[in-house]
């Protein structure tokens, strides 16, 4: 089974194809989200005193917490708020332009802050809402805004 | 009933927000008691067995739904309207693709001419076939029987959609945008009924139920079937009802009543 | 008889370069229409809520059913003993890996989320024949790449028997679970039959040979190397019996469903009136891919040796037709049939229940099923350019043990 030179050579090319073939393909995904053009990440500031755990801690663990809940609450039914996705959305909520909420379709959302930055790509917005939802968190909660007011 | 009030400090100590969430547990207790809900009691005899936010699903309980067909009109949408909006399934005018979790059957004995109505949505199968043949374990039934799919492990094989009888579900195939953020869903995966898991967890009903005894027939009955002392398993034990296709010995949780 | 020689192939000649040019244009594509249905989404598809599968896990089952079949010129020779088939047992391994990943590429790259191919191989549900499968296919991959290992390395032929076998038990197992796929599908009419399986198996035994017999005929006569009578007149003939063997396990297949009487809708939608299923299996999978092959293969013996040639070429070509019609009418026409939620009523609703579904195959689709295809011939014409697969001749003095040399055969 020895290789001749230019069978050498025809195995390295093939393997380049492939290897840029891979580079164009990931090039090519969905998301066409632009990388940051700031150096360094201006990362919005949360509502409220501080957040759900240590800002530094968060800052580097907060992909950890997701996962973990997301199992918990998928698969348990466990519905804790402290690092439920929802709730860092809400907190984290950026106002635009219409003073309303940006989605993560905008440079400025929270979680793209520094994902762009870092070159990060998260696919949970393609299901997730990237926005408070409009009427609070939930309908129902919509129904408790409207008899406070009575 | 409040559940949420044996928690609260300890789930977020530091939220700012907290003034609105324990406003939101009270509330939640006021909207229990409204007219609607409590036509079948349903939250009544449920309160006493909810669940914590941090406690997890439990096996004691089976959530089911026992449906009058006798009282389901074959004009009346209701309940498919509601799941629409709740769950936020509006389509793309292209029904072939387009996503029903919930959908009418009008049904015609071809002997006597006797027709009926029925809504036929995930059934919530003890032994569901989705469950078994997912390649990711994406399919899955959460203790307390309701079937879900892990959107986030599903890689949209729709190995599942072959498999269910009841042709419960659905393949998400476009983008989509402005989800309900207790509602997500995605391009790519498999998606069908959640007997509306968030409002469950949240101690309240599926949207169609509550649709149906609002402004339909009051056909649907939702509850724990493994409670005696529950509605729906008072009135499975002293009525007949049916399952669809019971012949395949999978054991829905959705039952019919006179079909 | 002679050691058998083997080499690569030149691949100097413009030829070369041309048919190497088009396949990797056609991966190309499939590629490029895999990331569009990916970007877009599967609505820019034929495929929807009632067919979920369509024209590429068509290309895709009949390529991995392919793959197994294809093998088995190598367990011929090896594991049966056989000594004529012993020098085309290189190639064989090489052409059903290629056409295994050819049709695991297409599969996932059909995939709504191809991107979490991570989670298919790193979260398995026991379950799940569809699960097992992945780890059927890629057992297979490593199986086969062993064996070849063991029939090109001279220190380790010695255990190229063994490695053989292994392969060849592998391969029975993959069609039994490529067939139970569908076998699983409980509520699917068309698929309810124990018959699933066994039917696989003999399509593969069917496809794989002859896709195997075409592609070698064609590496030989591209690189100029001769191929005897001998082998051909046995390679047909086999393919003859495989060819018999489906038609005899499809009419087992439709007798039983129609025996049960549950079944007898859809049987009548496939046979009788079910318009383009309708067709293709009487016109395409029966005549074209059953009775004509078997009366070419079969015929008394051919005259001279180029009539032969030709009629198995065209055999061979009306099985892959054939075989491919048949894959089409078992995966999209069982879709196509409803579900019967409620026996014995008329049903209707806003979601086609009780409504025949139509599938119209777009043009993505093809253009992926198409890739696949292409990636096979690729990594085929790869690897005979870069490895020793092909003998230099197979002309019967060189390979058939019985061969006379006062025979004046070229
Ligand atoms: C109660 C409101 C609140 C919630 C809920 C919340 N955060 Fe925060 N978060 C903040 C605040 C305020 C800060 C800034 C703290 C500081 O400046 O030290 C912050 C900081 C952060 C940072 C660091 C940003 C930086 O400046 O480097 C990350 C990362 C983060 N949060 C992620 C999350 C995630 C993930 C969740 C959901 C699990 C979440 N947060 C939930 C309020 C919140
Ligand atoms: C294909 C759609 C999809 C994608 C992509 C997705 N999720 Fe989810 N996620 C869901 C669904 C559906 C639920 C269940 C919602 C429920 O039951 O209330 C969920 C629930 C969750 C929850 C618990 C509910 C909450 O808001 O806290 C978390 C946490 C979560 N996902 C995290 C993530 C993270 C992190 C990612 C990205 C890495 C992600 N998800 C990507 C569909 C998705
Ligand atoms: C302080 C900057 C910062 C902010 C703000 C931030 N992230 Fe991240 N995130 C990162 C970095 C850096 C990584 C990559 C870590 C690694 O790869 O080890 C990451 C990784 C992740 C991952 C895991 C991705 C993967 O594929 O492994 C998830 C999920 C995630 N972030 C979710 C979020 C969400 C949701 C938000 C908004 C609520 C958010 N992040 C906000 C910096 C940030």
């Amino acid at each position: 089974m020895r290789l001749n030179r230019s069978a050498m050579i025809t195995i390295a090319v093939a393997l380049a194809l492939f290897a840029s073939l891979a580079v164009v393909v990931t090039a090519a995904e969905k998301n066409d989200r632009t990388m940051s053009e700031v150096p360094v990440p201006a990362i919005p500031q949360g509502q409220g005193e501080r957040c759900v755990e240590d800002t530094d801690f968060m800052r580097r663990n907060h992909m950890t917490l997701l996962m973990h809940q997301r199992d918990d609450t998928m698969l348990q039914g466990i519905r804790t708020k402290q690092y439920s996705l929802k709730e860092c959305v809400n907190c984290h909520a950026v106002q635009g332009k219409d003073e309303s909420a940006v989605s993560v379709s905008d440079p400025k959302h929270f979680c793209r802050a520094c994902h762009d930055y870092a070159a990060v790509k998260i696919d949970c917005f393609e299901c997730h809402s990237s926005r408070p939802e409009i009427d609070a968190a939930s309908p129902h909660d919509g129904l408790i805004a409207e008899m406070l007011k009575e | 009933m409040n559940r949420k009030a044996d928690k609260p400090a300890t789930a977020m100590p530091f939220d700012p927000g907290r003034r609105s969430f324990l406003a939101g547990t009270a509330a939640t207790a006021g909207v229990a008691l409204a007219p609607g809900i409590f036509l079948y009691s349903v939250g009544a005899s449920r309160s006493a067995e909810a669940r914590a936010l941090d406690e997890a699903a439990s096996s004691e309980v089976r959530w089911g739904m026992l449906i009058d067909v006798n009282r389901c009109d074959s004009g009346c949408n209701d309940c498919v309207s509601a799941c629409v909006t709740e769950n936020g399934l509006q389509g793309h005018g292209r029904p072939a693709t387009d996503p029903q979790w919930i959908r009418k059957i009008d049904l015609r004995d071809p002997n006597t001419g006797r027709e009926q109505s029925l809504p036929v949505m995930c059934q919530h199968c003890d032994e569901p076939p989705c469950v078994d043949v997912c390649p990711t374990g994406a399919s899955f039934k959460r203790a307390d029987g309701i079937v879900l799919v892990n959107k986030h492990t599903c890689i949209g094989c729709r190995y599942c959609i072959s498999a269910c009888p009841y042709k419960a579900r659905s393949f998400v195939h476009e983008t989509l945008e402005d989800q309900k953020s207790y509602a997500p869903r995605g391009k790519g995966t498999v998606e069908s009924c959640t007997l509306c898991v968030h409002r469950i967890d949240d101690d309240r009903q599926p949207a169609c139920v509550e649709a149906c005894s609002d402004t339909g027939g009051g056909a649907m009955l939702f509850g724990d079937l493994n409670n005696p002392d529950s509605e729906i398993a008072r009135r499975v034990a002293q009525y007949a009802s049916q399952q669809i296709r019971a012949d395949l010995g999978l054991n829905p949780a959705v039952r019919y009543r006179n079909l | 008889m002679k050691r058998t020689i083997y080499s690569e192939i030149d691949g100097k000649s413009g030829r070369f370069y041309l048919l190497a040019a088009v396949l990797a244009a056609l991966t190309l594509s499939g590629f490029v229409a895999a990331l569009y249905m990916e970007h877009y989404g599967h609505y820019i598809t034929g495929m929807n809520n009632q067919i979920v599968w369509g024209l590429p896990h068509v290309f895709a089952i009949f390529l991995i059913v392919a793959a197994s079949g294809a093998l088995n010129v190598a367990s011929i020779g090896t594991v049966f003993g056989k000594r004529i088939y012993k020098p085309l047992g290189r190639f064989s391994g090489l052409l059903a890996l290629a056409l295994l990943l050819g049709g695991l590429t297409v599969l996932v790259l059909d995939l709504g989320r191809p991107d979490r191919l991570i989670v298919a191989m790193t979260t398995y549900n026991f379950t799940s024949i569809f699960a097992w499968n992945i780890y059927l296919y890629v057992g297979f991959i490593g199986v086969v790449a062993v064996y070849l290992w063991m029939q090109m390395e001279r220190r380790m032929n010695r255990y190229a028997r063994a490695a053989g076998m292994l392969a060849f038990l592998w391969r029975l197992v993959l069609t039994t679970g490529t067939g139970s796929i569908f076998g699983f599908l409980v509520a699917r009419e068309a698929y309810d039959s124990a018959i699933m399986a066994p039917l696989f198996i003999a399509m593969s035994f069917s496809f794989g040979l002859a896709i195997y017999v075409l592609v070698l005929l064609a590496a030989c006569h591209g690189s100029g190397r001769e191929i005897g009578d001998a082998v051909l007149r046995r390679l047909g003939r086999l393919l003859g019996v495989f060819v018999a063997v489906v038609l005899y396990f499809t009419a087992v297949q439709h007798l039983t469903n129609l025996y049960a009487a549950e079944h007898l809708g859809v049987e009548r939608f496939i046979l009788l009136d079910g318009g383009i299923f309708t067709v293709l299996f009487w016109g395409v999978q029966v005549t074209v891919g059953g009775l004509l092959p078997l009366l070419l293969l079969f015929r008394s013996p051919p005259v001279n040796s180029v009539v032969s040639a030709r009629g198995l070429v065209i055999a061979c070509l009306a099985i892959v037709a054939g075989g491919f019609a048949q894959v089409y009418v078992i995966v999209i026409g069982g879709q196509a049939w409803p579900l019967n939620l409620f026996p014995d009523r008329e049903v209707s609703s806003s979601f086609y229940d009780g409504v025949i579904s139509n599938y119209s195959p777009s043009l993505p689709e093809l253009g992926l099923g198409l890739g696949g295809v292409a990636l096979t011939g690729l990594i085929v014409l790869f690897g005979i350019r870069i490895l020793r697969f092909l003998p230099t001749t197979l002309a019967d003095s060189a390979i058939d043990p019985n061969f006379v040399s006062s025979a004046d055969k070229s």
